[in-house]
């Protein structure tokens, strides 16, 4: 064995979700009113094409949430296997020279030198040593340009092209095989399928899958082309590639959008349920609750939580085998605290809804063949509010993500060692104060947060709209 | 109506009860004094004196619920329950880590809160919602639809790059104000304009787009049906009939804040170097101050609860359902 | 009436539709198409039609008042000489509550919930009339008085929440009048009103209309209220109008088939022991529209060229016309057709059966039954009251028979029904069915119970779930009950089922969505027959349908009673259905039974002042009408806080002054007949 797996906690939790996924789909495919709101969400073509940019990023956070420890070159086979401290991803695998080529500090995006001056020691031609401040050569960036650091300009532009070639011919294959697919299930032609493909009148929105699938391949086929031999967003203070960093924050972010929804909603759904549907005193004692937790302003209660997360963490250090696995209980036990504080709102929406289904006519009937409660809660309850669910469950995910953010600048968010959007922007925010102003590494944590964010919006509108039944047959 | 505001204030002692009992298990019961006295003096090497004095000091050397050994009712006042978490009820709450009275401090940081935090609430209301109206009006044109398209993509943009970006705009690159910094006194706005300016933006996306909703599910009622049969003009129709109900679910959610106001807002205040609440609670956080935090907590609970019933009292305005009965 | 006279409004080939499908896909599915009538002053048009057949549509497209996805695609609607369709929007404005005005179905919700009365009613009279300040206010008084809301003053000032039904639509009747328009529109004004309320406003429209000489365009599906209001009708059908005709003419001699069986389709007791007629099919969805006459598919008489040829006007005489191939032909002497007339529903004549005696075995006994719902008040959330929503309810019905429970809204019969199955937990008092206590009762010891009696509810969207199958909606009470064990047996159980309430068995595989209300009632007889039931409680299940819709379900809930020996207990409001099913009657009034009997006895030699005025107040399909009215004044008094002595009182013709301090004791009018009033004699 050259490594040795490694399941952090979080991996399992995402693993789990992803099984939980899988499962959904499964049962609402089989359900035709949940099948036909799922058909509505890819109709339309906002919901699949930002649905398309998420792929993207749920693919980099899977490939990240793979761990394993490289196992040390000790030379001697009779020993036991030793494996190194530091645990790794198959992320880090592939993106390996981006992860190990760190330069001193700042440089700018494709730069090959550099963006501070350094004192230099330079034989000069009469043999004396000369001290001079200049801007030093980068030990990576671009270093297969040797010294020829001018024709940097020509060889970017013709490894742009070559990958813009590449992403055009992917493209063209990826298009022709769905509409492919397409003229199979419809059964005609496939330029008859490709002309409804491209003009819209298909069930599925392919045209917004693939100019999506277009631009995704050409703007980041270039950046991978070039990641290899240059620092494509530049580095930041201690030299790490900015490049590496977002896409390590990717993992980051969705594990809080995603795990806490798996603490929030079984509190939600149960308590709501349970309130709404017996009332009484079970309906008192939750309704009471929640009033007291969410009359806690949500960051004050956080901040308390996270606190006192970390003087358990920081008294008890026995308790973590390596850094990474401490930043992975640390980051789940935000999402743990992020879930307590925020099931309050679905909590009360779900009871009043519930509230009103119960009065429902279908539900007497029930009664009247006396059903157990239970059986009623799960058979006619649960399933008529899973529309709410979903879209709570897509319309919270934005949120967290920003959310990530907002607390790892106060201080209480993820570990400071574990690279996410927020520290990324905590450790930038001087830098636009700076002479020279460093920008790169703000720019790409915006660029890249607002595209996530702004994908899960797009999607949760989208299925918003189809499982909303008032929205349902509208616009 | 007087029962039911009666009732609700009522209502909200046992809130503040648990409040009070939640933060009180958060400080002290999941982590005992001992471990955070050994936090706040280094893990390593910490003696056991060191322990009982830094204990001793803040007064966290009392027993939790009963003291057994003290006379009378000392039994249960003489308490860390007692003295940290119930005497909050009656506004004390103790020093903070660096030995100024908290009280007194948080009385003389509301102010420099409020001048940021009021300022950008109205505004940010009044420009908020007269969006909002106006893609109403304009519903199902192109102005509505690329008008939703900017509200989702400004309620994407995370909240720190609206302040970033827009002191690096104006103060850095326009200088047109200073980028941070407060003074006392009428001097202060040329300080103030860029958070509200910022607090107000970057609150547009997500509350015009909510406030739509609610105006277009109004419009979409009976009632508004029969306003136009009377031949009223679209404005009034808006204005008149569907503004006047659409602020009941409105005031649901802005009511409530108006308290919090006095907490300020934690980012603008520490980007912008404002002395106010918010920025204290920053402080606090990363100075690992528990004393202060607690404090900021059972205030935030307090204010909220304000709010709630102030939404109460604020209905009885807007909606005479509730006032006759 | 005023032919000499140019009409004040005059539609022409009007045609409307609702768009469809998102932005680039989206096509416009006509809902009204070709719709052409006069409406003159000081007359009266009905537009007659059943639900989704486009004259609600038509009404709106008048004043242009369509929903988003509403759009006029072409026709003309003249309107005092101008055509309102091409009017530019702000002289439209002066139309709408000036010339035209409106009325609406829901009084409920369409009246601005946190305005006052009197701000509702200046709005117009600032609008139209350019009264402001205390002229305003005088103009707003008199036009409450107008529409007969006592204590004017008082309410001008209040809010919509604080009136009762009945006075809401009074003021919106009120807040339509005050622009002084010349022409009315009332889109089912009684709809959701109960019988007594209905005959007020219908009174008070007739009032105003003559007084003021309006043109009124009265849009309704109920026969009753056309004879009763209108001058001409014209009956629509899928958007189209089929048949116009002076009211005479129209119920002396209906010519389209459609119209024929409209009339067919209400039940009546001289249709007693029979079928009654219903119509095969459905309306077309507008989506597929048939592209000769609309009707042809559903049609006795239709043949091909039906099919093919969308049928222009016949006219008949006076300004009776039809649009129908059948009666052109015969018009033309040329009744070829007419021999090959099929009529598959055409059932034979079954004599009456009133004199088919039953053996009377009692199945269900009520007895004193009390169901109490708290009012808490104040500080503590005291009781301090209780809605007596049933009080003190005694009834019997034997296997195999119909007792129908009639009633105004709010009068606690739904309550009754739930609490005799134990839905609801009864305050006090029994209900004992086959010599077995129900009350109190466990869930427990109650189960085996809930075999023998079932329920049907009013609305079939509601009382189907709809993430659920047909098959699992039915199998749900038999797996619950234990009924059936082995899935095989299930899926043919829910078959035969499916057959035996006229459903093909593969529905079990669909979801309640793909029906039309008739079929979801029809899937929700299933449900409760899937346990074998021996006492059915039907919730009003035909009110949320359309008359010949409602025929089906009639026809089925009795002959499922003849087969199976099922007793009913019928649960309604409207008397002509009580009249074709059930055996006996109990009239309910604020939780009381006042007066019980056999149908004959009820129905046509009431006792009670309350049952003879809920019978004068149901307007009759028939041009003679009711030959005495009676008109009860105000609405039902709240239940929390019931009148002294007799509840009915204050609104009873006849009352004296022992009814103002006793509630009456049961008296015996008969052996059957059992009445709660001190007029009849003990």
């Amino acid at each position: 064995m050259t490594l040795l797996p490694i399941l952090l906690w979080s991996d399992l939790l995402i693993w789990l979700l992803v099984l939980a996924g899988a499962v959904l789909g499964v049962l609402s495919w089989r359900n035709p009113p949940l099948r036909a709101a799922w058909r509505r969400v890819g109709r339309s073509r906002p919901g699949m094409a930002s649905a398309t940019v998420l792929a993207a990023f749920v693919l980099v956070g899977l490939l990240d949430s793979l761990h394993y420890r490289p196992r040390l070159e000790n030379g001697d086979l009779g020993q036991p296997a030793a494996y190194a401290i530091e645990v790794l991803s198959a992320l880090d695998a592939i993106a390996e020279p981006l992860r190990s080529r760190n330069e001193k500090t700042y440089s700018a995006p494709l730069a090959t030198r550099a963006y501070a001056k350094e004192s230099i020691e330079v034989r000069g031609a009469d043999g004396r040593v000369q001290t001079t401040r200049e801007f030093p050569r980068l030990k990576f960036g671009g270093l297969h340009l040797g010294e020829e650091e001018g024709t940097r300009d020509g060889d970017v532009l013709t490894r742009v092209l070559t990958a813009e070639t590449f992403a055009l011919g992917i493209l063209a294959v990826v298009s022709l095989g769905a509409a492919c697919f397409v003229a199979r299930r419809g059964r005609v032609t496939v330029g008859r399928a490709w002309r409804n493909l491209w003009r819209g009148e298909t069930e599925f929105a392919w045209n917004a899958v693939l100019v999506t699938l277009g631009v995704l391949l050409l703007t980041l086929l270039p950046v991978l082309f070039l990641c290899v031999d240059y620092h494509v967003f530049g580095t930041d203070k201690v030299g790490q590639d900015v490049f590496y960093q977002i896409l390590k924050s990717v993992r980051t972010a969705l594990v809080i959008g995603l795990v806490t929804t798996l603490v929030t909603l079984p509190l939600a759904i149960g308590l709501g349920i349970l309130a709404g549907y017996f009332r009484g005193w079970v309906d008192d004692v939750i309704q009471y609750l929640y009033t007291t937790l969410s009359s806690i302003p949500g960051v004050l209660l956080i901040a308390a939580a996270v606190l006192m997360m970390q003087v358990v963490i920081d008294t008890h250090p026995q308790w973590f085998a390596t850094a990474a696995e401490r930043a992975d209980l640390r980051l789940l036990a935000l999402c743990f605290i992020l879930g307590l504080t925020s099931w309050t709102g679905l909590c009360r929406l779900l009871r009043g809804e519930t509230l009103k289904l119960r009065e429902l006519e279908y539900i007497q009937a029930a009664q009247a063949f006396g059903v157990a409660d239970f059986r009623i809660l799960l058979r006619h309850i649960m399933p008529n509010l899973m529309h709410i669910i979903i879209i709570a469950l897509v319309m919270d995910f934005s949120g967290l993500v920003l959310a990530e953010a907002v607390l790892s600048y106060v201080g209480i968010g993820v570990d400071p060692s574990m690279i996410s959007f927020g520290t990324m922007i905590n450790n930038a925010r001087m830098e636009l104060a700076r002479e020279p102003m460093v920008w790169w590494s703000l720019a790409s944590a915006f660029t890249f947060m607002f595209a996530l964010v702004l994908a899960a919006n797009l999607l949760a509108d989208a299925v918003r709209d189809a499982f909303d039944p008032r929205m349902a047959g509208s616009s | 109506m007087l029962a039911y505001l009666l009732r609700r204030l009522l209502y909200a002692i046992p809130i503040l009860i648990g409040v009070n009992l939640i933060t009180f298990a958060l400080f002290f019961i999941v982590n005992t004094p001992d471990d955070m006295a050994r936090m706040q003096l280094g893990v390593k090497r910490v003696t056991a004196e060191a322990i009982e004095k830094w204990k001793a000091e803040r007064g966290y050397d009392k027993p939790l619920f009963v003291n057994a050994k003290a006379p009378g009712v000392d039994v249960v006042t003489d308490t860390i329950f007692f003295s940290k978490s119930a005497r909050m009820f009656v506004g004390d709450f103790g020093r903070a880590e660096d030995g100024r009275d908290i009280t007194k401090e948080i009385t003389s940081r509301m102010g420099p809160s409020l001048a940021i935090a009021l300022p950008t609430f109205i505004l940010g209301l009044f420009v908020t919602v007269s969006f909002a109206l106006l893609l109403a009006f304009f519903r199902a044109t192109y102005l509505d639809f690329w008008g939703v398209v900017l509200c989702v993509a400004m309620m994407s943009i995370s909240g720190l790059f609206y302040i970033i970006g827009g002191q690096y705009l104006i103060s850095k690159l326009w200088r047109l104000v200073p980028i941070s910094g407060y003074t006392a006194g009428l001097d202060a706005w040329k300080f103030l304009i860029l958070p509200v300016l910022i607090g107000v933006i970057s609150g547009i996306g997500s509350s015009a787009r909510w406030y739509r909703t609610i105006f277009l599910e109004e419009i979409g009622k009976d009632y508004v049906r029969t306003a136009r049969a009377k031949g009223l003009s679209e404005i009034t129709v808006l204005f008149r009939h569907v503004l006047r109900n659409a602020m009941i679910p409105i005031l649901t959610g802005v009511v409530v804040v108006i308290p919090l106001l006095f907490m300020g807002s934690l980012l603008t205040e520490s980007f912008f170097g404002i002395p106010g609440l918010g920025s204290y609670t920053i402080d606090a956080i990363n100075a690992q101050d528990f004393a202060v935090v607690r404090a900021m907590v059972f205030i935030g609970s307090v204010l909220y609860i304000v709010g709630l019933i102030l939404t109460d009292i604020s209905y009885t305005f807007v909606d005479p359902r509730i006032r006759f009965e | 009436m005023n032919e000499e006279q140019n009409p004040i409004l005059a539609v022409r080939d009007l045609r409307m539709g609702f768009a469809n499908g998102v932005r680039h896909a989206q096509r416009v599915l006509a809902a009204v198409d070709g719709v052409s009538f006069d409406v003159h002053a000081g007359e009266t048009l009905a537009l007659l039609g059943e639900s989704g057949c486009g004259k609600s549509a038509t009404a709106l497209s008048l004043l242009r008042l369509l929903p988003a996805a509403g759009r006029v695609l072409g026709g003309e609607v003249r309107f005092e000489g101008s055509d309102l369709l091409q009017l530019p929007e702000a002289d439209m404005r002066a139309v709408r509550g000036g010339g035209m005005a409106m009325i609406f179905q829901e009084p409920a919700t369409s009246l601005n919930p946190v305005l006052t009365v009197g701000r509702q009613i200046d709005e117009v009279l600032e609008k139209h009339l350019r009264l402001t300040g205390a002229a305003a206010q005088a103009r707003a008084l008199e036009l409450l008085k107008a529409v007969g809301i006592a204590d004017a003053e008082r309410r001008l000032s209040e809010y919509p929440f604080q009136l009762s039904g009945g006075m809401k639509q009074r003021v919106m009747i009120a807040v339509a009048l005050a622009g002084n328009p010349r022409l009315l529109i009332a889109d089912e004004p009684t709809t959701a009103l109960d019988v007594t309320i209905q005959a007020q406003i219908l009174d008070l429209l007739r009032r105003l209309q003559a007084e003021r000489g309006m043109g009124m365009l009265l849009i309704t599906h109920d026969l009753g209220v056309v004879a009763q209001m209108a001058h001409r009708v014209g009956v629509m059908y899928a958007g189209e109008i089929v048949e116009e005709a002076p009211r005479e003419a129209f119920f002396t001699e209906p010519r389209h088939p459609y119209t024929q069986k409209l009339f067919a389709a209400l039940p009546d007791l001289s249709r007693r022991g029979g079928k009654l007629e219903t119509i095969a099919g459905q309306v077309p969805p507008l989506s597929a529209m048939p592209a000769g006459c609309r009707f042809a598919a559903r049609c006795p008489h239709a043949w091909e060229r039906c099919r093919e040829e969308s049928p222009a006007w016949t006219d008949l005489q006076d300004g009776h016309r039809v649009r129908c191939h059948w009666v052109e032909e015969q018009q033309r002497g040329e009744s070829r057709h007419s021999g090959e007339s099929r009529n598959p529903e055409a059932h034979p004549w079954i004599p009456a059966f009133a004199g088919v005696t039953v053996a009377v075995e009692r199945l269900l006994e009520v007895d004193n039954l009390r169901v109490h719902f708290p009012i808490r008040r104040g500080f503590f959330q005291r009781v301090v009251g209780h809605v007596k929503a049933v009080d003190g309810v005694s009834l019997e019905l034997a296997r195999g028979r119909t007792l129908a429970l009639v009633g105004e809204s709010g009068c606690g019969k739904t309550t009754v029904g739930k609490a005799i199955l134990q839905l609801i937990k009864p305050t006090e008092g029994s209900a004992v069915l086959d010599g077995l206590e129900l009350t109190g009762l466990s869930r427990r010891a109650l189960r085996p119970l809930r075999r023998r009696m079932q329920m049907i509810f009013q609305d079939p969207f509601a009382s189907l779930n709809p993430r659920l199958s047909v098959g699992d909606i039915i199998a749900e009470g038999m797996s619950a009950l234990g009924v059936v064990g082995r899935a095989k047996e299930l899926e043919t159980a829910i078959g035969a089922l499916l057959e035996q309430v006229g459903l093909p068995a593969d529905a079990a595989h669909r979801y309640p969505h793909e029906f039309s209300g008739g079929q979801r009632q029809r899937i929700a007889i299933a449900r409760a027959l899937a346990v074998q039931p021996e006492l059915i409680v039907c919730d009003e299940p035909t009110s949320a349908l359309d008359v010949s819709v409602q025929a089906q379900i009639l026809n089925l809930l009795k002959s499922l009673q003849e087969q199976l020996g099922l007793a009913y207990l019928f649960i309604t409001h409207n008397f002509a259905v009580v009249e074709y099913l059930a055996h006996e009657v109990a009239v309910m009034y604020l939780g009381r039974i006042v007066e019980r009997g056999t149908v004959d006895e009820v129905l046509h030699s009431p006792r009670h002042p309350y049952t003879r005025a809920l019978l004068s107040a149901v307007p009759s399909p028939r041009l003679d009408g009711s030959p005495e009215i009676i008109r009860l004044p105000g609405e039902t008094p709240s239940p929390a806080k019931p009148p002294k002595g007799c509840h009915f009182h204050p609104r009873c013709p006849q009352a004296f002054d022992v009814c103002r301090v006793n509630y009456p004791e049961p008296r015996q009018a008969s052996p059957t007949q059992v009445v709660r009033c001190h007029l009849v004699a003990p």
